[in-house]
């Protein structure tokens, strides 16, 4: 019994394959069942988003499976599996449960620490546990991986800064004027650049859009396109004195907005500060106007210079995060290797042994003038009671294991006598660690099995 | 018993001026909040220090230099509080606890024995003197440390070095209006601060003013951020000049309160200490 993982993401299929190979959202549940009634696979969860569709299984025999779920894949969307294969990975055991603490800890993100994925994968889960697909290791790998990944937001900063030249922007705007709210944003051309700024701004909540351009029309459209206002290329003055944000990109061979214009305007705006962003080349804006007290000028190098810095913050952050996913992957495998039948069952004796031979030490002790017959005999009874006792447990054990059906028991049997791990850390101790994951697990458990 | 309270305020200072630079340089919300507490237990156990020291004196404990020390200190650390409740300035506490420290430190070098009143201190508006002065003072401090913030916080983004220090501080908006916030609340306290002192004054000396020194350097103190206050309305000083007027405008609040005992005689001299 194996953990697999089967899938592709953006590093390693281009965007049509993984669009093939997307399952629709209503579509999951039934793509779960199917993969369910393979016989190869006793759990299953299925992950899709932009970037990724993968399948996180337990695996009764993992090499059958994998080639299995290459085939659902192929079957399911009707495309040949050569066109896919060489896309495709498959993992297991170890390497498989560090794929999905990474995944869910966004560690293994097209950008690295975007919060998005952690939501995709907590409803794929749910989606999962609603079709009954998901048992006890599924419910404890997803439910470590979700704890994996608020570790790694609260204990790394990989999350705190902003790895975009256009969220960079923002992010800038908002150490200025603290929020984008009630601003008026006046863009200088009407290209596709502004078009894009502007959008990324008025999602971030400013308020007004103000549009000049040399073809007056052409502001007049997309000023309409978000309910703003055009002002004539001549006036561009009066649009400086009324905006917050100016982002200017238009192909003007020379500078549009000089030194002495911004100086004049800012003693009408009463000081009040303002904010260009200059994404033409050449540039639009005199470099000198941000000698101007309350001016702040960025153009497109220094953000993307920003920009840069922050992602190699961010590089450095997510060795952090690695060595956090390290740490709990070893957990885990700690956990799922003492599902093994054969050192729970040594264990289980043991435990018995340990409490048998303790009592009759005692019993001894109280009485020292026992002959050694006596004692020989109390031996033999005892361990004769033991053995008994356990005759029943451990056949159907045996018999259990070879229909790949032991999971559940072993994981009860070692919460209910207590039993440690070969690694020395108590199974049960992560048990008592994560109370109510430990319950659910359980109640969800013999549904699926049944 | 007062100087007891004192000490342990001062040490709760201490630890939360430590945890509050352990949030400045870490990061973490957790230590942010720890540095309230602490600072919040320092503080009840201030107001012990006042409340018992003025019942064993008998009279409100601002007539020497440590008790003045200890009363402005106090008055910092609950603005500190209302910071944290209302403003939410995070990085404010790095500031405002080590300033607040400060004060004690040199109140704690201090005599602390409680003497007699002086005659001219035993008036019914000194105490009131004393309060608006002092709490304007606290709010100028506030504004000083924006200040600084703001002339860090724009240095930064000028330069476009933008990184750790862009994001432990504030945004230069929040740090103008905190400027803009104290100065609307401490000069008017400091005019309140001036008034009572000439209606002390002519109970105690028989005159409303007589450019004893601290007198007329309150009076400096105070043209200075009138200025400021009437530049801010009408020309629209902000940000980096609003900053640079605003520390500037708190050393003449140290002087007028610190440099003036020390240095230059006059009534406001404590004879005693």
């Amino acid at each position: 019994m194996e953990i697999i993982v089967v899938g592709l993401n953006h590093k390693t299929a281009p965007i049509e394959i993984r669009e093939c190979l997307a399952f629709p959202d209503e579509r999951i549940e039934e793509a779960l069942g199917q993969v369910k009634s393979l016989a190869s696979v006793k759990e299953n969860m299925i992950l899709s988003t932009c970037n990724r569709v993968e399948i996180y299984a337990v695996a009764r025999v993992p090499e059958k499976a994998v080639a299995d779920l290459k085939h659902f894949l192929s079957d399911y969307h009707r495309l040949p599996l050569k066109e896919f294969e060489r896309s495709l990975y498959a993992q297991s055991g170890e390497e498989a449960v560090r794929h999905v603490f990474r995944v869910a800890s966004s560690l293994d993100s097209m950008v690295v620490g975007e919060p998005q994925i952690s939501g995709q994968i907590k409803s794929a889960y749910e989606v999962s546990t609603q079709a009954n697909t998901s048992g006890l290791v599924l419910h404890r790998l997803l439910h470590r991986a979700f704890h994996v990944a608020k570790r790694v937001r609260t204990e790394t900063q990989i999350g705190n800064s902003p790895v975009s030249v256009s969220s960079v922007a923002v992010d800038l705007a908002k150490k200025i004027f603290e929020t984008l709210e009630e601003k008026t944003v006046l863009l200088i051309g009407a290209g596709e650049m502004c078009e894009l700024a502007a959008q990324h701004l008025v999602a971030g909540g400013v308020r007004k859009v103000l549009v000049s351009n040399r073809t007056y029309d052409r502001a007049a459209g997309l000023a309409h396109q978000f309910k703003g206002e055009a002002i004539p290329f001549e006036e561009m003055s009066v649009g400086l004195r009324r905006a917050d944000i100016v982002i200017s990109a238009t192909e003007s061979p020379q500078y549009l907005i000089e030194h002495e214009q911004v100086a004049k305007v800012m003693k009408d705006r009463k000081q009040k500060p303002i904010f260009f962003i200059d994404i033409a080349d050449p540039r639009d804006i005199e470099p000198k106007v941000e000698d101007i007290e309350n001016v702040y000028l960025y153009n497109i190098d220094d953000l993307q210079r920003v920009t840069d810095e922050n992602i190699r913050d961010r590089e450095k952050e997510a060795k952090k995060a690695e060595s956090i996913v390290q740490d709990e992957v070893v957990k885990f495998v700690n956990w799922y290797r003492s599902l093994d039948i054969t050192p729970t069952i040594v264990a289980l004796r043991k435990k018995f042994e340990d409490i048998r031979k303790k009592e009759l030490e005692k019993t001894f002790a109280i009485h020292p003038n026992l002959s050694e017959k006596e004692r020989k005999s109390l031996e033999a009874l005892t361990s004769s009671i033991i053995n008994k006792i356990l005759h029943d447990p451990v056949t159907f054990m045996k018999r259990a294991d070879e229909e790949m059906m032991t999971d559940l028991y072993i994981d009860t049997l070692r919460t209910l006598f207590q039993l440690p791990s070969d690694e020395g850390e108590g199974s049960s101790g992560k048990g008592e660690e994560k109370p109510e994951d430990e319950k659910k697990e359980e109640r969800v458990t013999p549904n699926d099995l049944a | 018993m007062n100087v007891f309270f004192f000490k342990l305020a001062f040490l709760f200072y201490f630890l939360a001026a430590l945890v509050y630079l352990g949030y400045i340089v870490f990061f973490k919300d957790s230590l942010n909040r720890t540095g309230t507490a602490i600072v919040t237990a320092g503080f009840v156990s201030h107001c012990l220090a006042l409340l018992t020291r003025y019942v064993e004196a008998g009279h409100t404990p601002v007539t020497n230099l440590y008790e003045s020390l200890s009363f402005f200190a106090w008055m910092i650390v609950g603005i500190l509080l209302v910071n944290q409740w209302k403003y939410k300035i995070r990085a404010l506490g790095a500031f405002l606890a080590p300033i607040a420290l400060t004060l004690m430190l040199f109140a704690l070098a201090l005599p602390k024995e409680i003497v007699p009143l002086a005659p001219v201190l035993k008036s019914f508006w000194h105490p009131f003197h004393v309060f608006f002065a002092f709490l304007g003072n606290a709010i100028f401090t506030v504004a000083f440390c924006c200040g600084v913030m703001y002339l860090v916080q724009e240095n930064q983004l000028k330069s476009k070095k933008i990184g750790a220090i862009t994001k432990r501080l504030p945004s230069l908006k929040v740090l103008d209006d905190m400027n803009y916030h104290a100065l609307k609340f401490g000069f008017p306290l400091l005019t309140l601060g001036i008034i009572t002192g000439a209606i002390w004054g002519e109970y105690a000396w028989g005159r409303y003013w007589g450019w004893d020194p601290k007198e007329t350097w309150s009076l400096i103190t105070w043209l200075f951020y009138a200025a400021l206050l009437h530049q801010r309305l009408t020309v629209g000083w902000r940000g980096r000049k609003a900053a640079i007027m605003a520390i500037v405008g708190f050393l003449a609040v140290l002087f007028t309160f610190l440099g003036v005992n020390l240095l230059l005689p006059g009534l406001h001299t404590y004879v005693n200490w």
